[in-house]
């Protein structure tokens, strides 16, 4: 006991106690590492992760009927759409006032595409009625429910009114619903009209035609993998070369290579007509389907597996297929109980990286697809740059990065993202 | 498998063979396709096929009207333009930037390290096709979409992860006494970094700086929807090309490009055995 009181804490050169030195100097430590991260930090933060979380917000966001008719909103609010009867004349008179100040801003339009989605036809009522509505003059012509029936009798329509208030709130789970086949009508959630369904369908083609693109990619790469880590390293070095050139070159290369042989009047068609295998008249269709798509992408993506593959199957010993082989297995038995099982985290990495990045692609499907062999990614585009339906697309974009998410998430705990190889 | 040992059995030896035949057509599949535009790019004709001429090697079938037609047409000659304008001014933003950062993430005490690693990695595994969406929202936004600089930003972000991995995968050999010795000498950090980490790790940095030059040279979906069509680069040129009015020029381009790769590549791997040697991680 008095020993302790008597030596005391440790003292460092400049008279404080050792601990609270050693403290500081490892602070000063983790600031310094965090100051040389932060820019790079910051920089991502806002020129990459600040715009995922944007198109986030947008999947859910709904602010359009509120910002164009805020009036309406308001009186919509106590209409009961069970009784059966039209929202009375306050509503109407407010929807009125609302469309005179959207019609001079020009957003009725826009709202009425947005209801459309819900709804088909109400972007040609709100057109037509914005029309009209330039003429009234608000405080004299009133009352309006009339006036609007006598315009268009789709205000008449009680379903009409139930989608305005269903999709009135400033947020709305509708994307997300429409993104799986379901709609949020005044009724709850309902299915979709059948011609209308086709999300689902995609969503499940792209899902197959990944996991067809990942199985090709593990039968085509695993046998190189094999030569390469088994060859001596001057011969695999050069070998390498040729996987790694397919994966430098530019993907657009690739993807008009791909075209270039596939297409009907192409190289493959030519070679096999020249060959006698194929009759002139009936030309193979390659391209434009999803034949094409599998076949150019398995090419696109085969260095993804075959370099995480070596890489794994480097750090097997030859001696152990000898060891088993001198034990009395067979070359199979051999290949199969000792080899295999220790090429499996190869395989489950490059597995995961060629899945994540094929369900994700745009250009080559959308090149070489055709309208049967096109994935998710090609209808996000659509909706964005054709359709204009940013929420639908925003969706659609979230469901797929979760998924994306869930298998980085996977690959991090197998792989870990320090150990990813480049070349 | 290096070689048959001499008491391999008629079936031994018939796999071996047959083995080395599949693997063979692998190759072929993998490379085959990148060869087979260089001969057409060559085309006399405006025919994505081997004419009869060409096939009987009469130098009547070739022509370089499909080079000419790429360095006269004022189309391809501004995609080049954009496209040389923007990858390397991405390519120093990430490069610097990722630099620093790898050095503060090779340290031994960095809080978080496993986040901040993979909201750095994510530009790379986040399908291209949301980060171009997200891009396109938020860019509009904030008044970028449309611009050179929104451009640039984006390829910018989408080439950090790649100068990360290598720069890191090159520092973990690094020594750090080195650092010490020079502080030891009266260094300050500045001259400790530029002349003595610098020069070491100088070839995982270009190598870094090379993925992220080829990432943004050979980037389509980010530009098409965050850019204009004032940045109208190479691939995109190549992209319309393709779906529209499909000109053997891209072929041309193409030739080009395979070019350019394969100085990339033979850059690249000289820069890896050369950092190995320095560290002293390969025998040869």
């Amino acid at each position: 006991m008095s020993d302790a009181t008597d030596t005391g804490p440790v003292l460092a050169a400049d008279g404080t106690p050792l601990k609270r030195s050693l403290n500081r100097a490892l602070r000063r430590e983790k600031m310094r590492a965090l100051m040389l991260i932060a820019p790079l930090l910051i920089f991502v933060l806002v020129t990459f992760i600040a715009p995922i979380a944007d198109m986030l917000f947008r999947s859910v966001e709904n602010n359009i009927v509120e910002d164009t008719l805020p009036r309406t909103v308001v009186a919509l609010k106590n209409w009961d759409r069970t009784t059966g009867e039209l929202p009375d004349e306050t509503v109407f008179a407010a929807l009125a006032e609302d469309l005179v100040i959207a019609v001079e801003s020009k957003t009725h339009t826009r709202l009425g595409s947005r209801l459309n989605y819900e709804m088909t036809g109400i972007s040609s009522l709100f057109r037509k009625t914005g029309r009209s509505v330039k003429r009234w003059d608000i405080a004299t012509d009133g009352p309006f429910r009339e006036k609007f029936i006598e315009v268009d009798d789709g205000w008449a329509d009680i379903e009409m009114w139930a989608t305005l208030q269903t999709y009135s709130s400033r947020y709305t789970s509708g994307y997300f619903l429409n993104s799986v086949d379901l709609q949020l009508s005044p009724e709850g959630i309902t299915a979709r009209e059948e011609d209308q369904r086709i999300y689902i369908t995609l969503f499940k083609r792209t899902i197959f035609m990944s996991l067809t693109i990942m199985f090709s990619c593990v039968l085509l790469g695993y046998p190189i993998a094999w030569l390469l880590a088994n060859l001596p390293a001057k011969t695999s070095n050069m070998l390498l070369i040729l996987v790694l050139l397919p994966f430098w070159t530019s993907l657009l290369v690739r993807t008009s290579a791909w075209k270039v042989l596939l297409q009907q009047q192409g190289v493959i068609n030519d070679v096999l007509v020249w060959v006698g295998l194929v009759d002139n008249g009936n030309r193979l269709i390659m391209i434009n389907n999803q034949f094409g798509t599998i076949v150019a992408m398995t090419h696109i993506l085969l260095p993804f597996m075959i370099l995480p593959l070596y890489s794994v199957m480097q750090t097997i010993p030859e001696t152990y297929l000898r060891a088993a082989k001198s034990l009395g297995a067979t070359n199979w038995t051999a290949f199969w109980r000792v080899y295999f099982p220790q090429s499996v985290p190869g395989i489950g990495a490059g597995c995961i990286l060629v899945f994540i990045l094929s369900i994700g692609y745009y250009i080559t499907p959308e090149l070489v697809g055709g309208t049967k062999g096109v994935f998710i990614s090609n209808r996000i585009a659509y909706h964005i740059s054709s359709s204009l339906n940013w929420g639908l697309g925003a969706a659609l974009g979230t469901i797929l990065l979760a998924a994306v998410l869930i298998l980085y998430w996977a690959y991090d705990k197998i792989v870990g993202i320090d150990n990813v190889k480049l070349g | 498998m290096s070689a048959l040992p001499p008491y391999a059995t008629t079936p031994q030896r018939v796999w071996y063979y047959s083995f080395r035949v599949i693997c063979g057509f692998i190759f072929f599949f993998l490379i085959a396709p990148i060869v087979v535009v260089i001969p057409l790019s060559f085309n006399a004709e405006d025919f994505f096929t081997f004419t009869p001429e060409m096939l009987s090697l009469d130098p009547e079938g070739y022509s370089l009207k499909h080079y000419r037609d790429f360095f006269s047409n004022s189309d391809w000659q501004n995609a080049l333009y954009n496209s040389v304008r923007i990858a390397p001014l991405a390519t120093l933003l990430s490069v610097s930037f990722g630099t620093l950062a790898a050095i503060g993430l090779s340290q031994d005490h960095v809080p978080f390290r496993r986040a901040i690693m993979a909201i750095l990695i994510s530009p790379m595994i986040v399908p291209l096709i949301i980060s171009a969406a997200g891009m396109y929202f938020f860019y509009s936004r904030i008044g970028l979409q449309g611009t050179y600089i929104g451009v640039v930003l984006a390829h910018a972000a989408l080439g950090i992860p790649f100068v990360i991995i290598t720069v890191t995968a090159t520092l973990v050999g690094f020594d750090r006494s080195l650092t010490r010795a020079a502080a030891n000498m009266g260094a300050n950090p500045v001259t400790t970094f530029f002349k003595v980490q610098m020069p070491l790790i100088l070839p995982g940095v270009i190598s870094g700086g090379l993925f992220a030059f080829i990432t943004s040279f050979d980037e389509v979906v980010v530009v098409l929807f965050v850019g204009s069509s004032g940045q109208k680069t190479l691939p995109w040129q190549m992209f319309t090309g393709l779906r529209e009015q499909i000109s053997p020029t891209i072929l041309a381009v193409a030739t080009i490009l395979v070019g350019i790769s394969i100085l990339l590549l033979a850059t690249v791997e000289l820069l890896r055995r050369r950092s190995e040697r320095l560290r002293g991680m390969s025998p040869t």
